[in-house]
């Protein structure tokens, strides 16, 4: 939850009765953006209080068709029963990125070897022609959005292996990588830098170029949810800035890749 | 004392109200913590509380394995400061001439001063690669973490072993060297055994210490939910629990690591009260004139 709105509140000074308010709620991968964007966007509306909650992607398309939230956050296609109900505008996108050691002479392997070693079906760097040597892998905490993706998207129900490092940041889980010859971990396109070797799919190089032709496919939709005939002016104005030349600047600065344009 | 009568009640009172409100604060802590954990183990059962596995997005909520790794990160911790931190307790207390002496106590509480993620970016820098060059696995593990918390957990055992030493009165020392007792035998054979509740105390709050430790532990234990084999394996404990997970927690999950916080609150209390009783039987020998 944010009370950057609430500080802008106080600093305006103005402390302007009947001041509008926006809330957001669910999925706790967007959270974090949300709560940038919503402080980004303060300058242009100091007296809007933007409040930001989690709770998930099922939740979020839920309070949005409750009003409990104006705005709900999903960060998955919405099912065709939501989508009859609610229509999700796409304000990011998240490329998924499995990253190694830059010294590591693997640089390329398939869904399926992603997921045996997340299951802790192959643990040898030699099965994918590396070096002789355990692999060690590197996951985040139970909760976080990201681990999400990749047990939806990668792991198809099966379990992480309790063996598996346990980090809570991006930035944790790049540090490990990047001092450990022998890791692999997971973190979104945007943040992979200099320190990380970001493995190609099957070929792929993850890129927006190879995104935006649909041929990587760890991608998944950041959407906002709204209910049509109740979105407010509000929402409607803060959705229009997100996804406008300055909200998709500080989308990549995130590191997620703005939406298509329209 | 000077007899201020009315001044002295309403200063009494206020210190009383003080007082107070620090237990209040535990109070309501406890009433908290009970609230928010408790029901989540009445609506799982304890089976699945107390059960081995981890996975609380699919309901299961066992802890087991946290504490087994709270117990044995911090019996790791124990191994390294207890020898060390008692030695330098007798060092400072019994032998150190005065120079020394003002030198190493300000850096044993400089040592207590730095910040865990300080001790936690030096393990991540320094510890976890020669773990793994040298002695293999993948470095973050329970052998990081005990080293890790050792050191942390040092200043606590020197400071509190060393006021047990200081409160043994001069003369047993005198006595035995005028026995012809040697500085060593005096304080092998009567200073340590005269202070040993104090050192008791020291060694249980040290414990309370690396239990309680959150920061430098998640930075360097590789946070598994798995039973250690080796020193070498990676290891969950129960503070790192509540650290790592506590950010986007929701519903039963979140309720999940607050009764593992209720867990952790009843292993302190423990540990600090059987502490409270080791240096009570202290001041109790030492008695009042």
């Amino acid at each position: 939850m944010t009370i950057a709105g609430l500080a802008a509140l106080t600093t305006a000074g103005c402390g302007r009765a009947g001041a509008d308010g926006l809330t957001l709620a669910g999925s706790t991968s967007l959270q974090p953006f949300a709560e940038t964007w919503a402080d980004a966007y303060r300058v242009h509306r100091p007296d809007l209080l933007i409040q930001v909650q989690g709770g998930g992607s099922t939740a979020g398309v839920q309070a949005a068709l409750s009003g409990a939230a104006q705005i709900g956050m999903c960060s998955r296609a919405l099912t065709p029963e939501e989508g009859a109900r609610v229509s999700g505008i796409p304000v990011a996108r998240d490329v998924m990125a499995i990253v190694v050691h830059p010294s590591n002479p693997v640089s390329e392997l398939k869904l399926e070897q992603i997921r045996a070693i997340y299951a802790g079906q192959s643990r040898n760097w030699r099965a994918f022609e590396g070096p002789d040597g355990p692999i060690t892998v590197i996951t985040r905490e139970e909760g976080s959005g990201t681990r999400a993706a990749l047990e939806s998207m990668v792991m198809n129900g099966t379990r992480i292996v309790a063996s598996a490092l346990v980090q809570d940041s991006t930035g944790a889980v790049r540090q490990m990588v990047a001092s450990d010859p022998r890791a692999i971990g997971y973190v979104s396109l945007g943040l992979v830098d200099a320190t990380v070797k970001a493995l190609r799919l099957g070929g792929v190089e993850p890129s927006e170029a190879a995104v935006a032709a649909g041929r990587y496919p760890l991608v998944r939709p950041f959407l906002f949810v709204t209910r049509p005939e109740a979105r407010s002016v509000a929402a409607a104005e803060f959705i229009a800035w997100i996804t406008g030349p300055e909200g998709r600047a500080l989308t990549r600065r995130e590191g997620l890749l703005p939406p298509p344009r329209m | 004392m000077v007899s201020l009568r009315v001044p002295d009640r309403v200063v009494e009172r206020g210190l009383a109200l003080l007082a107070l409100s620090s237990i209040a604060v535990l109070a309501s802590i406890t009433f908290f913590i009970l609230r928010e954990g408790a029901p989540l183990v009445y609506k799982v059962g304890l089976a699945n509380f107390l059960s081995t596995d981890w996975h609380p997005t699919a309901g299961r909520f066992g802890i087991t394995l946290m504490i087994v790794g709270s117990a044995a990160v911090t019996a790791g911790a124990l191994t390294l400061a207890v020898p060390l931190g008692i030695a330098c307790a007798i060092v400072l207390g019994e032998m150190a001439p005065a120079p020394l002496r003002r030198v190493l106590k300000p850096a044993i509480a400089i040592l207590a001063g730095i910040p865990s993620v300080v001790y936690g970016f030096m393990g991540i820098i320094v510890v976890l690669p020669w773990i793994r060059q040298h002695l293999g696995g993948p470095g973050a593990s329970g052998l990081a973490a005990s080293a890790i918390l050792g050191v942390m957990t040092l200043p606590t055992i020197i400071a509190i072993s060393l006021d047990a030493l200081e409160v043994v009165p001069r003369s047993y020392r005198d006595g035995s060297r005028a026995m012809g007792a040697t500085e060593w035998q005096t304080i092998r054979r009567i200073v340590l055994p005269a202070a040993r509740s104090g050192i008791v105390a020291a060694v249980i709050l040290g414990m309370g210490r690396a239990i309680g430790e959150t920061m430098a532990v998640v930075m360097v234990a590789g946070n598994a939910v798995q039973l250690p084999r080796s020193p070498l394996d990676p290891l969950r404990t129960l503070t790192a629990n509540l650290a790592l997970e506590m950010g986007y927690a929701a519903g039963d999950h979140r309720a999940a690591l607050f009764a593992t916080a209720i867990v952790l609150f009843v292993i302190i209390v423990a540990l600090n009260g059987v502490a409270g009783l080791a240096r009570g039987r202290v001041s109790g020998r030492r008695g009042r004139p």
